[in-house]
């Protein structure tokens, strides 16, 4: 049974001007997400990973090429609300608890009291913070405050979830165990998840389909599709399959020059 | 429904976006000085138009509202002189006037000259501001070196800064000359102690900015304290120290005007604010007003130059 | 430690130096050496160091000061001791509260009210226009630097000699300070934490409300805490170009008019406690609304 499209690009170009001149940042990029997937995007500094996915979520405007969201046009999506949107700083308000911060979007979008409340919980419980909701961001390690920013843009329930290196200012013990938190997450919920990363291992560990871009133009040079099991320990990373698969994502990175000085 | 194609255009050249550069940073502030002058002339014309009016009854004569804003903009006192007629005022006295005159067979300063009185109020603003900067960074360089200094002096140095100093300055000018000390070195004092307080907890903070990494590298060289101090630390503190110029010499330049108020000075800017004031010369007011603003401007922004190169030379370009 | 005990020694001959010299002079250096010789061991890390060591210093300059006074005999027309000031502060207090209430009340504290409440409203007005604001910005900030107390001539000439060309001038003086830093305030939040909002479809206003007024209240209290001593200078030195019999501008003015310079002196001192109070009170409210602010945790 094949799975709908979510997420929908076709040609996609970017253009950015910048003062030395422009800069194609996206170049003929043509993807499909469907529905329930969690997708890798990797490859080096300016091969437009997470210029891809802040088009999908309206935060830039792409200058050629179309892309759709739901059907919608990302700008559409973005006030249907159709995603939360994870970046690679927590980003918590620090005048608010973790609480509160999680309630931010549900205020914005008229959640009642209740629901709110309600919410708060759930997803509080969904990352292991309970306990936590009155502390300050700045009284939590930062592994603490990444999962209250996942939980923050789980709380009000959109079937997409789009992250931008969210792991990557942590340390590689607090990473391998918000990978793993991160998956079963995803199997609670079942919500389809964009996910850049600069890291191989992680790419492979956590996706079901791994997109490798390269950089001068942005654009995908490979898109592998993952066999391991959904369900998957960390010492998945130790067998023959893994390592087949992170050696084809390394090939990837290779042939798209990601390795050239 | 779904996203347009967008065509991208030929990449603008060089030229083109240096000039979009400059219109987009010059522009804007033309068009908000313009809406301010617009706004001045006509905040003078309804200000002025009563006595035009008055003026008008009494003589028993009708005027064409042409002539009424005619009247407005030409009165010897108006109420609010309108913006070409304070540029006429400052023209006159500064270009228009000899710099010097023969005065009992000798070349003197001639009194009437704006520049005259913008030198009066400047010198002791700049003897001042030299003295108390070099005053500041030494208490500074004492302070962050000495820590029974540091707890006594830094509380008294931010409290002194709530204390508005600047309203005592005229009782110190009459207290002095009551000493026998006049001129150019009452008004430095106050200049002197308005730049100094600001230096001090400018420098003190610049002093102490280097990171912790910085000053353990330091320790792992044995450096000594003059060597920390000269190496590291007065380099770290320019930034900081620019900052606490600029505020100091606006300090130090309202200073020495607000010094020259209640004593009757008849040199220096703030002594014509005050005998237009007296005298009721409202377009002499706004004049040496103006003069004021010119010199605080040029002093602040020759700082702002100096600080833009000396920044870009030591590579702390921001 | 051989070197702790050389300083004593030296000092001492110092001071007897300076006693064949001039005997006074000797005194309030032995004086001064004693206090500072205790704030230093206290420096050293004693409870509640941090509260004495000043409080020591300045009571030590206060003491140095009579000393003066009383032993060169110094005229009180030039500078009289601070006992001298206790007591003409003591002595006239009820003038001295009317003149506060016509000052600080009436005239600057309704100033700075109106003054930053119009620059924060004005700073909202321009939040919405890239334009206007790179053109106020630096018209603003060249604003800041004048002298516009030189413009109470003009005011008081306008607006007469009551308490509302006091509250002008102040309004004047508080303004662009006030508004460049409410418009940096507005312009502080991060891009990231603007995209987030974009990504909650948020309004202007729910954005305004929850992400940049909060962001911006450091920098509102840094204007609010510099426009305390403005608003004071600008009330006082109002005064002095014209107000009615009642007022501290006009209090020194005439006091020293009279060379009744206890009087200018207590002046300066409610003067002194106003400033310090003022500041203290917007820095309070600092703590209080800006707890979470690294500046503030430290």
């Amino acid at each position: 049974m094949l799975n709908t499209s979510v997420i929908s690009a076709r040609s996609l170009d970017l253009t950015f001007q910048t003062n030395d001149g422009p800069v194609q940042a996206l170049s003929d990029v043509t993807l499909d997400i469907r529905k329930g997937e969690f997708i890798s995007f990797i490859g080096p500094s300016g091969c437009g990973k997470t210029t891809f996915l802040r088009v999908i979520a309206a935060l830039e405007q792409p200058t050629g090429g179309q892309v759709t969201v739901n059907g919608m046009t990302p700008d559409e999506a973005r006030r249907a609300r159709a995603y939360g949107y994870v970046f690679q700083a927590a980003g918590l308000y620090p005048w608010r608890t973790i609480e509160k911060n999680i309630k931010l979007p549900l205020e914005i979008m008229g959640f009642s009291a209740a629901e709110q409340e309600k919410r708060v919980r759930n997803v509080l419980q969904l990352v292991d913070l309970q306990g936590f909701g009155k502390k300050y961001p700045w009284q939590l390690s930062g592994g603490m405050q990444q999962r209250a920013s996942i939980a923050r843009a789980l709380a009000f329930d959109a079937d997409i979830l789009l992250m931008d290196e969210p792991f990557g200012a942590l340390d590689e013990i607090v990473r391998d165990r918000l990978n793993e938190e991160l998956l079963r997450l995803w199997a609670r919920t079942e919500k389809t998840i964009g996910f850049v990363t600069h890291s191989i291992p992680e790419a492979v560990y956590l996706s079901t389909k791994i997109v490798v871009m390269s950089p001068r133009p942005g654009r995908i040079t490979d898109i592998i599709e993952s066999d391991l099991p959904r369900e998957r320990p960390l010492e998945i990373r130790d067998t023959p399959e893994f390592l087949a698969l992170a050696h084809r994502v390394r090939e990837g990175l290779k042939a798209g020059h990601a390795y050239d000085e | 429904m779904l996203s347009e194609a967008g065509v991208a255009s030929h990449p603008p050249c060089a030229f083109c976006m240096a000039m979009r550069r400059i219109t987009g940073a010059v522009l804007p502030v033309l068009v908000v000085v313009g809406v301010i002058v617009a706004i001045w002339y006509l905040g003078a014309i309804q200000m002025n138009r009563a006595w035009t009016l008055d003026t008008a009854q009494r003589q028993g004569v009708e005027l064409t509202a042409a002539e009424i804003r005619a009247d407005a903009m030409a009165q010897e006192r108006p109420v609010l002189p309108a913006p070409h007629q304070v540029v006429r005022e400052i023209w006159a006295t500064t270009v228009g006037e000899p710099l010097l005159i023969e005065r009992r067979n000798a070349l003197s300063p001639n009194p009437r000259n704006l520049l005259f009185h913008a030198y009066q109020t400047l010198a002791p603003t700049l003897l001042g501001f030299v003295i108390g900067t070099l005053a500041g960074m030494a208490l500074a360089i004492a302070i962050i070196h000495n820590r029974a200094m540091d707890m006594s002096v830094m509380p008294w140095a931010i409290a002194s800064q709530t204390i508005p100093i600047l309203a005592i300055a005229p009782i110190v000018i009459v207290v002095l000359n009551a000493m026998g000390l006049t001129g150019l070195v009452p008004k430095s004092l106050i200049s002197a102690y308005l730049s100094f307080f600001p230096v001090v907890v400018g420098m003190v903070k610049g002093l102490r900015s280097p990171r912790d990494m910085d000053m353990d590298l330091l320790r792992t060289y044995s450096a000594s304290r003059p060597q920390v101090l000269w190496k590291l630390r007065l380099p770290a503190s320019v930034p900081f120290l620019f900052t606490s110029l600029k505020v100091a010499v606006a300090a130090a330049l309202v200073g020495t005007i607000v010094a020259e108020l209640p004593t009757g000075a008849r040199f220096g800017l703030g002594a014509r604010l005050l005998s237009g004031s007296y005298y009721g010369q409202t377009i002499q007011i706004w004049s040496a007003l103006f003069m004021a603003a010119i010199c605080a401007g040029l002093l602040v922004g020759l700082l702002g130059l100096i600080e833009r190169i000396t920044l870009r030379r030591m590579g702390l370009a921001a | 430690m051989p070197r702790h005990w050389a300083w004593p020694g030296v000092l001492v001959c110092c001071v007897a130096v300076v006693w064949v010299l001039d005997w006074r002079l000797a005194l309030m250096a032995a004086v001064w050496l004693v206090a500072w010789g205790i704030n230093a061991i206290l420096a050293k890390g004693v409870e509640g160091a941090r509260v004495l060591v000043p409080v020591i210093f300045g009571l030590t300059l206060l003491a140095l000061w009579e000393m003066a006074v009383a032993l060169y005999a110094i005229s009180p027309v030039i500078l009289p001791a601070p006992t001298a000031i206790a007591a003409a502060f003591a002595a006239n207090i009820p003038t001295l509260w009317a003149d506060f209430v016509q000052t600080i009340l009436k005239g600057a504290l309704v100033g700075y009210v109106i003054g930053c409440g119009a620059a924060f409203g004005a700073a909202l007005a321009i939040d919405r226009s890239a334009f206007l604001q790179r053109g106020l910005l630096p018209v603003g900030n060249f604003l800041a630097a004048l002298p516009i107390v030189g413009t109470a001539p003009i005011l008081v000439l306008w607006f007469g000699f009551g308490p509302q060309s006091k509250a002008a001038v102040v309004v004047a003086m508080v303004f662009f300070p006030m508004l460049v830093n409410a418009v940096a305030g507005l312009k502080a939040s991060e891009a990231m934490q603007r995209d987030l909002m974009h990504t909650y479809a948020a309004t202007y206003w729910q954005s305004l409300l929850k992400l940049r007024l909060p962001t911006a209240l450091p920098f509102l209290f840094n204007g609010l805490k510099i426009c305390t001593t403005l608003a004071l200078i600008g009330a006082i030195v109002a005064e002095f170009f014209g107000s009615p019999t009642v007022g501290m501008g006009f209090r020194i003015k005439i006091e020293v008019g009279r060379l009744a310079m206890d009087m200018v002196w207590a002046e300066i001192t409610v003067a002194a406690i106003a400033g310090s109070g003022f500041y203290g009170l917007m820095a309070l409210a600092e703590r209080y609304l800006t707890f979470w602010h690294p500046s503030q945790r430290r």
